[in-house]
Parts: structure tokens; C-alpha cells; sequence
């Protein structure tokens, strides 16, 4: 297949070793990916802080880069985070509409009916849960909220853990409660975001895991940055980061996958 | 609605001399039942600092969600009924003027009497004038949220009138002065040591030997209430339901106290929300499985009172019905925002916010707190607000939402608005975020512009030690407090891309 990655822009910006883990891991399954660099952001955060006139010019951007995978240049684009995906499928459309774009309004929504979270793409459309992984590390999985609730990832992203070679899957305690990141509420409520994230700590850090994965990098740089202030030596890790590591190519966790200039 | 969750022990178990006096006295009771104390972020602060209310709230919310989680998985076909319920209030909210109309002609039929009150200063100057035409200075009631939030009982008081609170917990809220935290379980905030100590201080009639255990609680309230009941000439009550085609109004409550309003004096005022309509008798099946399941936690309600006008010889021998507004309309008229009337006051929402969880009612300042209330009460006063902000939309609330409110959907709608009142007059924090909000546009709505503006954070790298970065200045610091934040990468993905496709391109040209 030929699939077309949005990056997203934390992790172009701030984590860029988790898309560059789903080049790899997709090309490595016999997949070819591009990456139209005309895109920027989905408008996630300006819609969820309610500046919709200012998303505007963000979502067209994102819809009219992608836009070529409606007409079969690509099969489809994927993106590594539940909540970009989530904004892509259910706020982009209505962001147009209300600014009167009803043309670009339903070329929103025939991208968004073409893209797919990670482990969507890997489960249900490439039709793997087995990649081919080995990562001999103890692990836990935060499900991020948009991921199991605006998307309904379901177990995908356990189905794909529990495939990958020396893995130990352990669960983590009250994962379904939302970490306390929120996008600009961790700013707007810091006290009460500090209060969800001291509890997930809590509970990640007693699962006794040496990871924590999410396939969403801003709860994970949440979260992360919890376990760090914490001096917990727990390392945050995207699903794709996981995924990603071989025995010929092992990634290990808490080495930063630099690439100098 | 209310019912009996089992009071949290205070820290330190029965010790009589657990709760110091001072911390009895609650809130207060404020001039607007919609809008009072700190704003969101301060009042949260308040509130978090409060070890003691972090752990009555957390016992209480994750007891109650479990329950809730136990008896909705048995029901084989509760989206359908979910389904059933949002399309019915959906309708009512499409006809409700017909709806109303109807609802008036039966219950004048069958001998009550209907008023339409415009607001809540119009609510409870008809209440009070009722009650004063009954010749009597002392009322009971039956737990309502709809005189709750008109403020009824501080209105009735500088009338003269004393309006005595009979559901056990909306009582405890009263005798203390204070302010419910919570739709269903107002007294939520309460540990039943300070329960013991709020009786024997201000109940009057509380045995001197009282302890904190619950039967013992139960029973004091129970002795204190009886006398009212059997005195009280005047009733009061709110309405969970109100049958447009029979004209019957229903409470449902676990306690009987509500069974002993509706049922003993000689006069029954209800005051109830132009929303609370249903269009058939038979509708009510619906509700009356999604309503426990829902609020308690029960399969079956344990007290259903249903009345349909004046049964002659039986119960009330007069009725009045007061059908508020006080902002219902406003929010019916806007399309996004409606169908937060499809409230049925469950309150599983409450239950499974990890906002509310953690901060508990009073923050919101509204007697509509959590998530419901994040989306009701500015809607109700159309004031800018900072309650569309309480929320992390992680989308719990419209998981377990009974007639399927998307209140996350709504609170993004209503940040909309927020923006759009802040643009409109703005203070120094709106200048901030719109400024932010514009640079941050500016920069994603192009890919070059973002290819550059995504290298910026790399100059973090200068302060960042071991791999991260622990202090920022503000507005970082509101990060930094509480969390690090990693290193910024040498690299963005943009370029790495860029680089990766001009290698491929020059081993080609080899």
C-alpha cells in the first residue's frame, strides 16, 4: 500500500522518533509511505480551546494537503495519535461548515473516512497484529481517552503489544481514567491536571513496568513528564517506538533515537 | 432523586472529636444559586488542598460507579434504551409548547391549579404567596434541584416562611449553612463524623449521646423529620417527570421522606422545569429503568410517587404546579447546546469525571455541578463562564450519559462562544490566549512556516539538563510546576524527512 503519514505537530516538533518509528515499521512491512511536507497540524488544539476562526485556516491546510488520497493517490494516511485522529473524524468537518465551506467541508470528510489511528491501520486495514517486533521489556499500555472513547481502538493496541516477541504486557490500574493532560487545560487547570496526573503516577508506577506506552504522544508527554518530575525511571514510549524495535534493530528504552545535523 | 451511599468514615475512625467545630460550617448560601464563590481554577485549588474532601469524594464516586457499571452491563439492550431516551426528550424539545399546553389542561382537569413562572424571582414570589394563603410559616420539602436553583428556601425565609429540607442529605446541606455538591448525593462532601457533629449542633432535637454510625444518624434525622412531616400543612417538591397526556407528575427518591411530603399535608406546590416533560404514560418506562441504573445504581427505584391532580378524600386536596423557565427557552432555542435539557438529573456524569472527582461540586459554583453543569449553568445565564474550560473532554460523562448528552461536543461549542464573549470584551487573559491562538494559526496553517517555527523549541536545549527541562519561565511554568518537560530533538521530523528523501535522491543519481 501506499500510505501517506501526518506526523502530527507535537510529535514533528517535540517527538519526532515516533513517526520516523512508523516509516520504518510500515516500510518494513512491505508498505511505502509518504510524507506530504505541506502539512502542519489538524487544528486539534484550536478547536478545543474554542478558537474555531482560527482552526480554520489550520484544518483547510491539513484537508487540502491530504486531499489526494480521496482520488486513490494514496490508499490511505495514518497518524500515530488517537487524538489527532479523533479531531481529524469529528471536529474538522464542522469547522468547515460553520465557516461556510461546504465544498471543503466534505473533502474534510473524505480524508477523514481514509485515515486511520496506528494501530486502526495496522489491525484493521493492513489486517497484522504480529509485526514482527521484539522488545524484551516489561510494559504497560495507558489507552488514552480519545483513542478508546472518540475512536474505539478497543484492544487493538494490546492485541499488537501481546505479538511482540519478549514483551510482558502488564495492566495498568484504573487505565481508563484520563490522565489530566487535556491539551491547554493543563495550563487552565493546572492544579486539578497535576492532581489526575499524581494519581496516573501513581498507578503506572505501580504496575512495576519499565515503560509506558500510549499511542498518543501529548498524553504521553504528560504522563512522561509526571514519571520524570517523579524521578520515577519509568520511560514513556509511543506504541510505533515499540512496534518499531527488532532484534537486528532493537530500540531501548530511554536512548533517544538522535539524529544529528 | 436522592439516595443512601453509605457515609465515609472521617480519618481516625468514630474518635468523637474528629471534626473540629469550624470545619461545620458550610459555603454559605449565595445571592445566585447559578453563580457564586472563586472562579473554576481557584475554587479547584481550594478544593484540592482539602485531603479530607479528596478522600469522601473518591470513596464515594468509585463506590457508586461501580454499582452503576454492574447493574447497566445486565441490561442486554440499555443503548436501545439510551437510544429510546434521547429520541423522546429530543421530541419534547421539538413540541414542547403543545407539549406544556397539554400537559396544563389535564392537570386543571383533574383539579390542580398551573402557574407559569418567567424566572426564578417569579417562582418564588407565587410560592410564597401560596404558602402565606395557607395561613402557615413552616413548609416541608421533598429534595427538588429546581428550588434549589431558584434559591425558594432563602426566598421563603425572608418571607417569614421556614422551608424545612426532609431528604436526609439535602437536610445535612441545610442545617449546615451550606451549599449541595452534588445532583444526586448533596452532601457528598461530608464524612458522617461531621455529620454527627452538624445534627447535634444545629438539629435541636438530636439525643446528646449520638454517635457517627450511620443507623444511629439515620434514626435522629428520622425522629427530627417525623414531627415536621406530621405538622407541615404545605409540601413542596420538584418533579422528575410530568406526563403531558394524563397530566401526572412523578418524584422518584429512596428514602420515603419525599412519599411523606407528596403524600401528608393538605397543600403539594411542585416546581418544576419546562423540561421535564414526557409525552405519553407510557414513556415513562423508559426512564424509569435508565433513571436508577443511572443515579443509584438500583435496578428499581425504591420510592415512585406519582400524583395526577387532586384525588378527593386522598393525599393533597390541593395541588399547584409551577412550571419554571428561568432560561430554558434561551437554551432550547440554540441548536447546539438544546440538548443539555435532555437531563434527566442522573448525575452519572458526576460520578465518573475525573475533574469532579477530584474537586468535588462546590468548585463550579452552580447547584449544577460536573460535567451537566459545565454545560447547563452558562447556557442557563448566558454569562461568560470558565466552566466549558473544567473539562479534560475525555468524553466519560457522554459514555455513561443516560439520554445521550455529548457533552464534550456541547463544551467545545460553548469554549467557542467563551472565545467569541472574550473577543467581544476581552481581559488581559483572553488578550494572551488570542494572541497565542493567532501566532499558533499563523504558523500551522503552512507547511514551511511550521517546518521553521517547529525548530524553535529546539533553543530549550540551552537549559535542559539530563534529557530534561524542570523550570520555565511563565507561562511555561504552569507546565513545570508539576511536571518536566523532555528535551526538545536536535531534529524535527520535517527535516529528517527532508534529508533522508535528498540522500535517497543523490545515491540514485550515483
Amino acid at each position: 500500500m501506499r500510505i501517506a503519514l501526518a506526523a502530527t505537530c507535537i510529535a514533528d516538533a517535540m517527538f519526532p522518533q515516533a513517526p520516523r518509528a512508523v516509516v520504518t515499521l510500515l516500510e518494513r512491512l512491505g508498505h511505502e509511505v509518504v510524507f506530504p511536507p505541506a502539512q502542519a497540524c489538524c487544528g486539534q488544539m484550536h478547536v478545543n480551546t474554542g478558537y474555531l476562526a482560527d482552526a480554520v485556516p489550520v484544518v483547510r491546510n491539513h484537508v487540502r494537503t491530504f486531499a489526494p488520497v480521496a482520488d486513490g493517490e494514496w490508499d490511505a494516511v495514518v497518524v500515530p495519535s488517537g487524538s489527532c485522529t479523533g479531531s481529524i473524524r469529528h471536529q474538522q468537518r464542522m469547522v468547515l461548515e460553520r465557516a461556510g465551506l461546504d465544498q471543503e467541508a466534505r473533502a474534510a470528510t473524505a480524508v477523514a473516512e481514509r485515515t486511520y489511528e496506528l494501530s486502526e491501520l495496522l489491525v484493521d486495514v493492513l489486517g497484522v497484529t504480529d509485526v514482527g517486533a521484539w522488545f524484551p521489556h516489561r510494559v504497560t499500555y495507558h489507552p488514552t481517552c480519545h483513542s478508546l472513547r472518540m475512536l474505539g481502538v478497543g484492544d487493538k493496541p494490546e492485541r499488537l503489544l501481546r505479538a511482540v516477541d519478549g514483551l510482558e504486557l502488564v495492566p495498568l490500574e484504573q487505565a481508563e481514567g484520563c490522565c489530566g493532560f487535556g491539551g491547554t487545560f493543563s495550563l487552565k487547570n493546572a492544579d486539578t491536571s497535576a492532581a489526575m496526573l499524581q494519581d496516573k503516577v501513581g498507578h503506572v508506577v505501580g504496575t512495576g513496568a519499565e515503560v509506558l506506552t500510549a499511542g498518543d504522544w501529548s498524553c504521553l508527554m504528560h504522563i512522561g513528564g509526571g514519571l520524570s518530575r517523579g524521578g520515577t525511571g519509568v520511560r514513556p514510549m509511543h506504541l510505533a517506538e515499540i512496534l518499531v524495535s527488532t532484534r537486528e534493530a532493537p530500540v531501548v528504552p530511554g536512548e533517544r533515537q538522535e539524529v544529528a545535523r | 432523586m436522592s439516595t443512601f451511599l453509605g457515609m465515609p468514615a472521617a480519618r481516625g475512625g468514630s474518635a468523637p472529636d474528629a471534626a473540629a467545630p469550624d470545619t461545620l460550617a458550610g459555603v454559605g448560601r449565595p445571592d445566585d444559586p447559578l453563580h457564586w464563590g472563586a472562579s473554576f481554577p481557584d475554587a479547584a485549588r481550594t478544593a484540592l488542598a482539602n485531603q479530607q474532601l479528596r478522600r469522601n469524594l473518591g470513596n464515594a464516586t468509585s463506590t457508586i460507579r461501580a454499582k452503576r457499571a454492574r447493574v447497566v452491563g445486565e441490561v442486554p439492550d440499555w443503548e436501545e434504551l439510551r437510544d429510546a431516551g434521547s429520541a423522546l426528550k429530543a421530541d419534547v424539545l421539538a413540541r414542547l409548547p403543545e407539549l406544556l399546553e397539554q400537559l396544563e389542561r389535564n392537570v386543571t382537569a383533574r383539579g390542580g391549579v398551573v402557574h407559569w413562572a418567567r424566572d426564578a424571582a417569579e417562582a418564588n414570589r407565587i410560592v410564597a404567596d401560596l404558602v402565606r394563603a395557607k395561613g402557615t410559616d413552616e413548609v416541608v420539602k421533598v429534595k427538588s434541584m429546581a428550588t434549589q436553583e431558584i434559591g425558594l428556601n432563602e426566598a421563603l425565609a425572608e418571607d417569614g416562611i421556614a422551608a424545612v429540607e426532609t431528604d436526609l442529605a439535602e437536610l445535612i446541606v441545610q442545617l449546615a449553612d451550606d451549599m449541595p455538591s452534588h445532583i444526586l448525593v448533596p452532601a457528598i462532601h461530608r464524612n458522617r463524623t461531621e455529620i454527627r457533629d452538624i445534627f447535634l449542633e444545629r438539629m435541636g432535637d438530636a439525643p446528646p449521646d449520638l454517635t457517627d454510625v450511620p443507623r444511629e444518624l439515620a434514626m435522629a434525622a428520622r425522629a427530627h423529620l417525623r414531627r415536621k412531616f406530621l405538622s407541615a400543612k404545605v409540601a413542596i417538591s420538584g418533579a422528575n417527570f410530568a406526563v403531558a397526556d394524563t397530566g401526572t407528575l412523578a418524584v422518584v427518591e429512596s428514602e420515603g421522606n419525599g412519599r411523606m411530603c407528596l403524600t401528608l399535608p393538605e397543600t403539594l406546590i411542585t416546581v418544576m422545569g419546562i423540561e421535564k416533560l414526557v409525552p405519553t404514560f407510557d414513556d415513562l418506562e423508559v426512564f424509569l429503568q435508565l433513571l436508577p441504573r443511572s443515579s443509584t445504581g438500583e435496578r428499581m427505584n425504591p420510592y415512585t410517587s406519582m400524583w395526577t391532580g387532586v384525588t378527593p378524600g386522598d393525599g393533597p386536596q390541593e395541588f399547584h404546579l409551577v412550571l419554571l423557565d428561568n432560561g430554558r427557552t434561551t437554551v432550547l432555542a440554540d441548536e447546539a447546546g438544546r440538548s443539555a435539557l435532555h437531563c434527566i438529573r442522573c448525575s452519572a456524569c458526576l460520578n465518573v469525571c475525573p475533574v469532579y472527582e477530584r474537586v468535588g461540586g462546590h468548585a463550579y459554583g452552580s447547584v449544577y455541578p460536573g460535567p451537566i453543569g459545565a454545560i447547563l449553568t452558562p447556557q442557563l445565564t448566558g454569562e461568560k463562564s470558565d466552566l466549558p474550560y473544567a473539562s479534560t473532554l475525555c468524553g466519560a460523562c457522554y459514555e455513561v450519559c443516560p439520554v445521550k448528552i455529548d457533552i464534550p461536543s456541547i463544551l467545545v461549542e460553548l469554549r467557542a462562544r467563551e472565545v467569541e464573549l472574550g473577543g467581544a470584551a476581552p481581559d488581559t487573559s483572553d488578550r494572551v490566549w488570542q494572541a497565542a491562538m493567532k501566532a499558533a494559526s499563523f504558523a500551522m496553517a503552512d507547511g514551511d512556516r511550521f517546518r521553521r517555527a517547529a525548530r524553535v523549541p529546539r533553543v530549550l536545549r540551552a537549559i535542559s539538563r539530563h534529557g530534561v527541562i524542570r523550570r520555565l519561565p511563565f507561562p511555561g511554568s504552569l507546565w513545570t510546576r508539576s511536571r518536566d518537560l523532555p528535551e526538545p530533538p536536535r531534529q524535527t521530523f520535517h527535516d529528517w524527512w527532508e534529508r533522508r528523501a535528498r540522500q535517497a535522491r543523490q545515491e540514485d543519481e550515483r
